[in-house]
């Protein structure tokens, strides 16, 4: 019998480690364009492998349960992650987050529940780790609802930090007790995750929905821990490292989102911004708006050298991805390069663009980010604009009044010709004037995304 | 495993994740971020071995819970992260022309659908 129990122990530790290799090499090839699709399927295998192992755990029973509550959250969760439009994967990143969060807070839970802890560290480690899973269970769902358009106001009221600060320490205080041993009664238990869902609640409701990829990351990066920590008290070397590994690479990937969005951390958690401001405006711009047709916008790319595409949001939202990939495919075919220009914050997070362009076919190589690209701009004969408005404006870089200034943008207005597609004459989202607009450089083709590609298509061909 | 063990492991897998990614391009923000949220899924086994050494109705349940949610994060952050990166290609690959996704997405479903169904 011991004998038994020593081989389906061995086998399972040994799956866990072959589970750590994949995951730590899947996401080590998830980091470059060229090998990022291997490293899914590996860090995929991985969990296959960990999975199946565990069935096999010594003294488990239950089975019948815990084959039901995989189907249906398997089932659930893949149905929902192959249907969700690319332009919604924020916040089907979040939700599944979220996910993870509130089942380390359950581990957490089903632990103290029983209150067999042997150990106190064992008890202070479940503890931490269900309240910073149960926090990001409650903050994730927040940020799922915000960026679903579920949840539209930003809740924000004086001494409201302060609140944030007792409920923290009411879940520590809480905590604590039951870590200790003097009090680990159930009640005492379900008032430390009370305290910890509404923990996550009052912090992720007052930051705006600009701000909200930063706080995604950011509770990736705590469920990673929370999932270490309740490693930690089971035992679990694949719980431990795997979690452990997301948690320093999510602490990594939330400082770069935040950099790339000129944010900083602190500023996006506590400062209750990112919601446009709109109450400085900045020195007005003089000029005025030259438009262009589609015809000659067309015959203008036609013939130019080098075109660079500044794409936005606003490019997906009207769907005119496919067709502006049409149209530089023709561009490429007459021997025009073509290149785009993304700026960090073009989609609704930092790499979210290149997602989307993706989608429509757009080779990677063809996309560089803002550093790679903007001293490109000066030998570009046309730089095309869609959808995109305060991240090319060049009052970031010269206007000390305006609320953007110090944002890093495309230096579009470098290029030779610029050519702006746009719906109408009025500012953008945020309420800032683009001076950008008003060069004498610059021609407004006006209509919306997808016809205006589409006429500039047919305008190309009959060239 | 001894608590300085597990405090080794702690600090090796920390400077790992750290390096791991240390060198990531902006365009992969969004996938990686995504990718490592699939990784946490692993609180899957985790919540599985709560599960399985549940004996009263409350820890049963709240264990049924945990293992749910655990499945969805580890099996909904595969078929998101899937499907982005599926898609990045670059000019070399292009080939054919009407690059569509939905191809490879297929594999992954076959192979997460065995973690799901081929486990009992």
């Amino acid at each position: 019998m011991t004998d038994l129990h020593f081989s389906a122990e061995a086998l399972i530790q040994a799956s866990y480690l072959l589970t750590a290799f994949l995951f730590i090499m899947g996401l080590k090839r998830m980091s470059s364009p060229v090998t990022a699709r291997s490293g899914i399927l590996w860090a995929g295998a991985g969990m296959l492998v960990a999975t199946l192992a565990t069935f096999f755990y010594p003294g488990m029973t239950n089975f019948p349960l815990i084959i039901i509550a995989v189907l249906i959250g398997s089932a659930v969760a893949w149905i929902s992650g192959r249907r969700v439009a690319m332009t919604n994967i924020p916040q089907m990143i979040a939700l599944y987050n979220g996910m993870g969060g509130g089942a380390a807070a359950a581990i957490a839970a089903v632990e103290l529940y029983r209150g067999e802890q042997q150990s106190t560290a064992g008890a202070t480690l479940a503890v931490v780790g269900g309240i910073i899973g149960a926090v990001s269970f409650s903050g994730s769902l927040i940020a799922f609802g915000k960026l679903q358009g579920l949840i539209r106001k930003s809740l924000r009221f004086g001494g409201q930090q302060l609140l944030n600060l007792l409920i923290l320490a009411a879940a520590l205080l809480l905590g604590g007790l039951v870590a200790s041993g003097f009090n680990v009664t159930p009640a005492a238990v379900t008032g430390l995750f009370a305290a910890s869902l509404l923990l996550g609640l009052s912090m992720t409701l007052p930051i705006g929905g600009a701000d909200m990829p930063v706080v995604i990351s950011l509770y990736n990066a705590l469920t990673g821990l929370a999932v270490a920590f309740e490693g930690f008290v089971l035992g679990n070397a694949a719980m431990i490292i795997a979690g452990t590994v997301v948690g320093s690479a999510g602490t990594l990937l939330t400082q770069l989102m935040a950099k790339a969005m000129n944010r900083s951390l602190g500023n996006v958690l506590f400062s209750g911004f990112g919601d446009t401001a709109a109450a400085a405006t900045g020195t007005a711009v003089t000029g005025s708006l030259k438009p262009i047709e589609a015809a000659d916008a067309g015959v203008m790319m036609a013939f130019a050298q080098k075109v660079i595409i500044v794409p936005g949001y606003g490019m997906a939202v009207a769907q005119a991805q496919h067709k502006v990939w049409e149209l530089c495919q023709l561009l490429i075919d007459r021997g025009v390069t073509v290149r785009f220009a993304i700026h960090p914050v073009a989609g609704r997070m930092p790499g979210h663009m290149n997602v989307l362009l993706a989608e429509a076919g757009v080779p990677y190589d063809l996309i560089a980010d803002l550093d790679e690209i903007n001293a490109e701009f000066e030998t570009a004969d046309v730089a095309l604009i869609i959808g995109a408005n305060d991240v090319v404006n060049p009052v970031a870089r010269n206007d000390k009044s305006s609320p953007i200034y110090g944002m890093p943008i495309l230096n579009a207005d470098k290029a030779k010709n610029v050519i702006v597609i746009k719906r109408g004459q009025g500012a953008g989202f945020s309420g800032i004037e683009n001076a950008l607009f008003y060069l004498d450089n610059t021609r407004m083709l006006y209509g919306d995304g997808q016809a205006a590609a589409a006429a500039l298509i047919s305008a190309v061909k009959s060239v | 495993m001894t608590g300085v063990v597990a405090l080794y492991i702690f600090m090796l897998a920390a400077f790992t994740g750290y390096e791991v990614i240390a060198k990531v391009p902006v365009i992969l923000h969004t996938p990686l971020m995504s990718g490592s949220n699939f990784v946490h899924g692993i609180v899957l086994v985790g919540a599985m071995v709560a599960l399985g050494s549940a004996t009263t109705p409350l820890e049963k349940s709240i264990g049924f819970i945990g293992v749910l949610l655990a499945a969805g994060n580890a099996v909904g952050g595969y078929a998101v992260t899937e499907r982005m990166l599926e898609m990045f290609k670059s000019s070399g690959a292009r080939g054919g022309k009407g690059s569509k996704g939905g191809k490879g997405g297929k594999d992954g479903q076959d192979g997460q659908g065995g973690a799901a169904k081929g486990s009992p």
